[in-house]
């Protein structure tokens, strides 16, 4: 029994441009994500990845073609709070401690303070940074900073978690630190979560679904299922069926290309 | 230059990289210092008056006290048989100024936050009126200072009125186009934030574009009291309100020929008086944000 978390059919969004020109980002886009999955845009630049992501979450609004997110429409999801979200820069509010960051969803709902605090702490053990609660963010390093983000987006228990590069300012070794932290809170929390990303190895091993995208006009040029063993450790990069996707999804990205 | 060479050696007394833990500590001899190389300048051209160097600005005595003169003239009698030294009158002058510089200070403050938060919630507002703001700000000072103290005598108001309203007048500006700066200063991203949230309007006002602004505000009110305090002693000029700075600083430039050292201790005041309503806000700016900010402006 899958159900479907989020579904587009025929998407397209185009952005006006001056004299009367048009940027088409996204065009034809049919996509299904089951709940419970981890899927991964991955395109090169300017294929509409953060476009589509910003219309799931309700930031943008699609020219043509339906959405819906747990078969509401996305505006309907976003006021009922199903989502969490993380972008490339942590975003955190520098006047706030550590705590505060993380409990300001629980603020925007009106939780009282008590159960504010404890469940901010909550949060801040998922991803390891209690003793940091007190700090401030500009005390934290970039990853420390990004898991607060994290932290901020999972405190409403959202059913689908939209990231947007969120580890794209991280050093190589940060990053693949950040990657094994996400598959724990994955597996932990069990919400879907839908990554956008510009590198293979990146969405390869997080990955249960990547969706290859080419631009101009942004469309899904393939999707290749990862069924590699879950959950995802150390190991699971050195494995033979790893390289093996690797393989299958730069080819789709090459058959676009030509 | 010979004056100039001895303060050489204080400065480099003071430049070596000591580590003082206090950054107080650092700003104030950083503060000394320039004021030392300030005296160094001063007299140093004095002392270049002394050669036959055709100099722009006349350097004897009576064109530039000496500084010791001009300190030694605070501690005297302010007029031929009074006991009041000139330091006591121009300290009740500078109260009397400094009051009504608040005024206008808080006025002009409200005045330029409201103006503010109004260009921010409309557009519309700010496009009809922000040309007019700005057109108000190249209004000399000085031109209209006795119209608006006539038409206040007019009304039969107070005098001090007025002058607080010259006072609001050069200060406001800083304050709206501050506030309207710092209310927008949250990235795209963190009103993406609050919206994926589902913020209300008021929320992501209240949590990220208030606090946002309150450095670009402190900025402002620093300039707004330094500005009211040259606003007051323009509006007290013409006004003829005896107990100001302004009446003392009119007062002193009558009597030049016989003592131009007053008139330089009443400048020096003045400055003082400006400073110290600066560093009240710094003050309070350091007591309501916390370090990391003022850190990151
Ligand atoms: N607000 C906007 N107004 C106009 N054009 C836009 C806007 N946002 C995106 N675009 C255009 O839409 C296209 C897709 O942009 P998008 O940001 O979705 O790409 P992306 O795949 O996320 O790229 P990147 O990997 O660099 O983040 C680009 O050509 C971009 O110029
Ligand atoms: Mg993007």
């Amino acid at each position: 029994m899958t159900s479907v978390m989020v579904s587009l059919r025929g998407v397209d969004k185009v952005f006006p441009r001056r004299k009367g020109a048009s940027t088409v980002a996204l065009e034809g886009i049919d996509l299904e994500i089951r709940a419970g999955d981890f899927v991964s845009l991955l395109g090169p630049s300017g294929c509409g990845k953060s476009t589509l992501l910003r219309i799931v979450g309700d930031l943008l609004e699609p020219t043509a073609g339906t959405v819906t997110v747990n078969g509401k429409s996305p505006s309907r999801a976003r006021h009922d709070r199903d989502y969490g979200m993380v972008f490339q820069q942590a975003t955190l509010l520098e006047w706030r401690r550590v705590l505060g960051n993380v409990a300001l969803p629980l603020e925007v709902t009106g939780m009282a303070e008590p159960q504010r605090s404890e469940r901010a702490r909550e949060m801040l053990k998922l991803v390891e940074l209690v003793e940091f609660a007190d700090h401030y963010p500009w005390q934290l390093s970039g990853g420390m900073q990004q898991r607060v983000a994290i932290a901020r987006a999972l405190t409403l228990e959202p059913s689908l978690l939209l990231m947007d590069e969120p580890f794209g300012a991280l050093d190589e070794m940060t990053r693949e630190r950040m990657q094994m932290e996400l598959m724990r809170i994955w597996q932990e929390t069990q919400t879907t979560v839908l990554f956008v990303t510009h590198s293979i190895p990146e969405a390869v091993f997080l990955s249960t679904q990547v969706v290859v995208m080419t631009p101009r006009p942004g469309r899904v040029a393939g999707i290749v299922d990862i069924d590699l063993p879950q959950p995802r450790v150390f190991e699971t990069r050195e494995e033979t069926k790893y390289f093996d996707k690797l393989v299958e999804v730069r080819e789709v990205l090459r058959a676009e290309e030509e | 230059m010979g004056g100039l060479y001895r303060f050489i050696p204080l400065m480099v007394v003071a430049a070596p990289p000591i580590s003082f833990s206090n950054r107080w500590l650092r700003s104030m001899v950083g503060f000394g210092v320039v004021l030392l190389v300030l005296a160094g300048l001063w007299e140093g051209y004095k002392l270049l008056g002394r050669t036959d160097l055709p100099l722009p600005v006349r350097a004897d005595n009576r064109s530039m006290p000496h500084l010791w003169d001009i300190v030694r003239s605070i501690f005297e009698p302010a007029r031929r048989g009074s006991e009041e030294t000139l330091g006591w009158v121009l300290t009740k002058a500078s109260l009397v100024t400094f009051r009504e510089a608040v005024a206008g200070f808080l006025a002009g403050s409200v005045i330029g936050l409201g103006l503010g938060l109004l260009f921010v919630r409309s557009p519309l507002a700010e496009r009809g009126l922000m040309p007019w703001v700005v057109a108000s700000q190249t209004i000399p000072l000085l031109a209209i200072a006795p119209m608006v103290v006539l038409w206040a005598g007019k009304y039969r108001l107070p005098l001090w009125i007025p002058i607080a309203a010259l006072a609001a007048f050069l200060s406001f500006f800083p304050v709206t186009v501050n506030t309207i700066r710092g209310l927008r200063s949250p990235s795209p991203t963190s009103a993406e934030l609050f919206r994926s949230i589902a913020a209300s309007p008021s929320q992501e006002f209240r949590k990220l574009r208030i606090p946002a602004a309150f450095p670009y505000l402190f900025t402002a009110l620093k300039v707004a009291a330094g500005a009211s305090v040259v606003g007051t002693i323009v509006g007290e000029l013409p006004s003829g309100l005896p107990d100001g700075l302004g009446r003392q600083l009119l007062t002193f430039s009558y009597y030049y020929s016989s003592g131009p050292e007053k008139l330089y201790a009443a400048v020096l005041f003045a400055v003082l008086l400006g400073l110290t309503f600066v560093a009240v806000v710094a003050l309070i700016e350091r007591l309501v944000i916390p370090p990391t900010r003022r850190v990151a402006q």
